[in-house]
C-alpha cells in the first residue's frame, strides 16, 4: 500500500482508508455530514467516523412504503435514498436572513452572517449530484443569485458513491442522472462489497480532491477490481424499479393543463407536501416577519415551502389555485415541464422520493405516463 | 422608452442585483395621502437618493415586525427623489401601513420588475385601461406619456371603478380631463345619485374610444377577468394582440424569481412580469387555477 498515490481513477481504498479520508476532511476544517440510520431511515446527519455510517443496512422502497432491512454483508453504502436531500443543508428548511431593531425613531436591518464552518458531503448519490446541478442553475444561475446557498455551495466539498444499489421507485437511469456521476464531485466511490468489509474505487475530480487523497493511504486498484466496480454501477443501471421518460413527459405535461387526469389524481392526493420536502429541487420558499413582543427587535426567516398549500397562491381575494386537481398539476408540470423553459434542465433527477414518501402512494412517472397517453388533454397554446 | 429611462432601468436592475436582494432599506415617510376609504398613498424617501425606476415596476414594502407586501409604483418617474405607492389596505401588513405616519419608516426593496414599453408607441396612439387600484401602476406611465405628450399620437385613459367614492386620483384625472391633448373616460359600476359619467364595465369604453387601431399600443392593468375582456374588446377594435401590454398579480414572496410563489405557467410574474406583452400570457388567461 502506498500513501499518497495521486492522478488517474483507479485507485483502491479500503475501509480504514475511508476512515483516513474522513480524518483529512476534518483535519482540513470541514464539518461531516453523512448517512446515518435514525427514526427507522437512513438520513443525513453529523458524521463523526465510519462507524456512523449505515453498515450492514439496506432498505425496501415502494410507492408510500420504506422499510430498513438487513443485509448480509458489511457494506457502508448499500442501501437506497432516505426521506433527506442534501438541499437541507445547502438551502436550509429555515434560514434567518436578516435581524432588525429600532434605531433612531426608525430601525436598522443587520444582515445574518453567512455560516462558518464549511462542509462536506460524504456519500452523494449521483442522482442528487445532478440535483445539486439543478439548484445551483436555480438558485445561482438567473439574474439573482441567493446569497445564503452561494456560501454554502462555494465552500462545499462533495464525496460522491456512484451507485451499486438502486431502489424499486428510482428512476434516474431513464433521465440520464445516473447510477454513474461523470462529474460534479471533488472525490467519488464506488463500492465493492467483500465478506470481510468493503473496498472502494476512489476517482479524483477536482484539484482539491487530488490533494486530499493525496493524504490517504490507497494503492494503485487492480484491472480486476476496476471491473468489479464498473459492473456493479452498469448492473445498477438495470435494476431500477421505475422509468420516466423525460421527452415525452415535457411534450405531455406542457400541452395537459385541461387534462381529466388531474381531477382523477387529486381524489387521491392528501396535498400534504411530503413530495416537495423530500425532493431534492423543490425550491419554493416562503418568508415569515417576526417580532418581540414590545416591538424592539423584528427578524425575517425564510422557510421551505410547498405549491401543495393553498395559502401558496394567495393574492387579495383568494388563492389562485384553490383545487388539489390545479395543486398536483401545478406541482407536475413544473416539474417535467415549465422547468426547461425557465431553467434549461428537467426539474426531476429520479430519486424517487416523491414515490416513496407520498402516503398515498401517488407516482409520478405513472402520472406523466397517463396524461401523455391521453390525447384528451386539450393544451394551452 | 426614452434614453433616460432605459439609463433609469439599467440603474435600477444593477442596484437590484446588489449582494442581497433579500435585504430591505428602511425609508422615511415623508407624507401619507388618503385617496379613497380604503386606498392610501405613500410618499417615501429612499436614503441617499432615489434610485430611479421605469413605470410599471414595483417595489416590496415591509412594516416593520409585521410583513412584506408587493406594491406597485405609482409615483411620477421624472421624480426620482421619492418613492410613491398607492396602496389598498386588504390585509394585516397594509393595514399597519395605513397607519404610518410622517416621519415612520417602511422598509423598502425593489424596484423590481418589467415596465411599460412606453418606447413602442412613439408615433403612435396609446389606450391605457385601468381597473380599481390598476390604475396606480398605469400613473408612472401616464405621467410619462404627458411629460413627452410630443412623441405620441393620441393619448386615451379609460379607467373603471366600483363606486364614484373609489376613483382613483382624482385630482389627476381633473387635472387630465382638463387637457385638450388626452382623452379621459371614467365608469363606475355602482353609481351614486350625484352620479353624471358613465355607468358599466370599463371595458364597454373601448368601442367608442378614440384612437387609430393600426396604430395602438394597449397598456392595460386590473383585475384579471377585466384585464381578459380588455383585450377581447381591443381586439374587436382590430388592435393587435401583439401591440397589447398587461400587468398581473400573484403571490410573491421574493421579488426576484426564487421563491416560486408567482408562478404562471412557465413565468415568473416577479421576473418576467409583472408588465407582460399579452401575447406571452394569453395561453393561460383562458384556462382555471394556472
Amino acid at each position: 500500500m502506498t500513501t499518497g498515490s495521486t492522478g488517474g481513477d483507479g485507485l483502491l481504498l479500503e475501509v480504514a482508508g475511508l476512515e483516513a479520508l474522513l480524518a483529512a476532511l476534518r483535519r482540513h476544517g470541514y464539518g461531516l455530514v453523512g448517512p446515518r440510520v435514525r427514526d427507522g431511515a437512513v438520513v443525513y446527519d453529523t458524521l463523526g467516523s465510519v462507524a456512523d455510517l449505515p453498515a450492514g443496512w439496506t432498505d425496501e422502497q415502494e410507492a408510500g412504503r420504506y422499510r430498513l432491512v438487513r443485509r448480509n454483508d458489511a457494506a457502508l453504502f448499500g442501501f437506497g435514498l432516505g426521506p433527506h436531500s442534501w438541499k437541507r443543508f445547502l438551502f436550509p428548511p429555515s434560514t434567518v436572513l436578516w435581524h432588525a431593531r429600532r434605531a433612531d425613531g426608525g430601525f436598522e436591518v443587520v444582515a445574518e452572517t453567512p455560516p462558518a464552518a464549511p462542509l462536506a458531503l460524504v456519500g452523494v448519490r449521483p442522482c442528487e449530484l445532478a440535483a445539486l446541478a439543478v439548484q445551483d442553475r436555480v438558485l445561482l444561475g438567473g439574474p439573482w443569485a441567493d446569497p445564503d446557498y452561494r456560501a454554502r455551495r462555494e465552500a462545499l466539498f462533495v464525496v460522491a458513491v456512484h451507485c451499486t444499489r438502486p431502489g424499486a421507485t428510482c428512476f434516474c437511469a431513464s433521465l440520464g442522472t445516473g447510477p454513474r456521476a461523470p462529474s460534479g464531485f471533488d472525490l467519488a466511490l464506488t463500492e465493492i462489497p467483500r465478506p470481510d468489509g468493503p473496498a472502494f474505487l476512489l476517482e479524483t475530480g477536482t484539484a482539491a480532491g487530488e490533494a486530499l487523497a493525496a493524504e490517504v493511504p490507497c494503492r494503485p486498484a487492480s484491472d480486476a477490481e476496476r471491473r468489479e466496480a464498473e459492473s456493479a454501477v452498469a448492473a445498477a443501471a438495470g435494476a431500477m424499479g421505475r422509468a420516466l421518460d423525460p421527452q415525452a413527459a415535457r411534450g405531455a405535461l406542457g400541452t395537459a393543463w385541461e387534462s381529466p387526469r388531474w381531477e382523477a389524481v387529486a381524489r387521491r392526493c392528501l396535498a400534504c407536501g411530503n413530495c416537495t420536502l423530500v425532493c431534492p429541487t423543490c425550491f419554493c420558499s416562503t418568508v415569515e416577519d417576526t417580532s418581540d413582543l414590545a416591538g424592539e427587535t423584528a427578524a425575517r426567516t425564510r422557510r421551505w415551502d410547498t405549491c401543495f398549500g393553498v395559502g401558496f397562491s394567495y393574492v387579495h381575494g383568494g388563492s389562485v389555485r384553490t383545487s388539489v386537481a390545479a395543486r398536483y398539476r401545478q406541482w407536475i408540470t413544473h416539474k417535467l415541464a415549465t422547468w426547461h423553459e425557465q431553467f434549461g434542465t428537467c426539474g426531476c433527477v429520479g430519486c424517487g422520493r416523491c414515490i416513496t414518501w407520498c402516503p398515498a402512494g401517488i407516482d409520478i412517472t405513472e402520472e406523466a405516463r397517463a396524461v401523455a397517453g391521453r390525447s384528451a388533454g386539450r393544451g394551452a397554446s | 422608452m426614452s434614453a433616460s429611462l432605459e439609463e433609469a432601468s439599467a440603474a435600477v436592475a444593477d442596484a437590484a442585483r446588489s449582494p442581497d436582494p433579500m435585504r430591505t432599506t428602511p425609508c422615511r415617510v415623508r407624507r401619507v395621502l388618503r385617496e379613497t376609504a380604503d386606498t392610501f398613498t405613500l410618499v417615501l424617501e429612499p436614503p441617499g437618493g432615489s434610485l430611479g425606476f421605469a413605470p410599471g415596476q414595483f417595489d416590496m414594502l415591509y412594516a416593520f415586525g409585521a410583513g412584506e407586501v408587493p406594491i406597485s409604483i405609482s409615483g411620477d418617474p421624472g421624480v426620482p427623489e421619492v418613492l410613491v405607492h398607492t396602496i389598498r389596505a386588504v390585509g394585516s401588513v397594509t393595514r399597519m401601513m395605513q397607519r404610518l405616519r410622517p416621519g415612520d419608516r417602511v422598509g423598502v426593496r425593489g424596484p423590481f420588475g418589467t415596465s411599460w414599453p412606453v418606447d413602442l408607441a412613439h408615433g403612435h396612439d396609446v389606450v391605457v385601461i385601468a381597473g380599481g387600484i390598476g390604475l396606480a401602476p398605469l400613473r408612472p406611465a401616464l405621467l410619462h406619456l404627458l411629460a413627452h405628450r410630443g412623441l405620441y399620437g393620441r393619448l386615451v385613459l379609460l379607467y373603471g371603478a366600483r363606486t364614484p367614492k373609489d376613483i382613483l386620483f382624482p385630482r389627476d384625472l381633473r387635472e387630465w380631463r382638463g387637457r385638450f391633448d388626452v382623452a379621459v373616460e371614467v365608469t363606475v359600476d355602482r353609481a351614486s345619485p350625484d352620479w353624471q359619467g358613465a355607468v358599466g364595465v370599463v371595458t364597454r369604453l373601448v368601442d367608442r374610444a378614440p384612437f387609430d387601431p393600426g396604430s395602438t399600443l394597449g397598456l392595460v392593468c386590473g383585475p384579471e377577468v377585466m384585464i381578459r375582456f380588455a383585450v377581447a374588446a381591443l381586439e374587436r377594435r382590430g388592435v393587435p394582440s401583439s401591440e397589447i401590454h398587461v400587468s398581473l398579480e400573484r403571490n410573491m414572496k421574493c421579488a426576484v424569481g426564487l421563491c416560486g410563489h408567482c408562478q404562471m405557467g412557465p413565468v415568473f410574474v416577479c421576473r418576467d412580469g409583472p408588465v407582460f406583452p399579452y401575447e406571452r400570457v394569453r395561453p393561460f388567461f383562458g384556462l382555471r387555477e394556472v
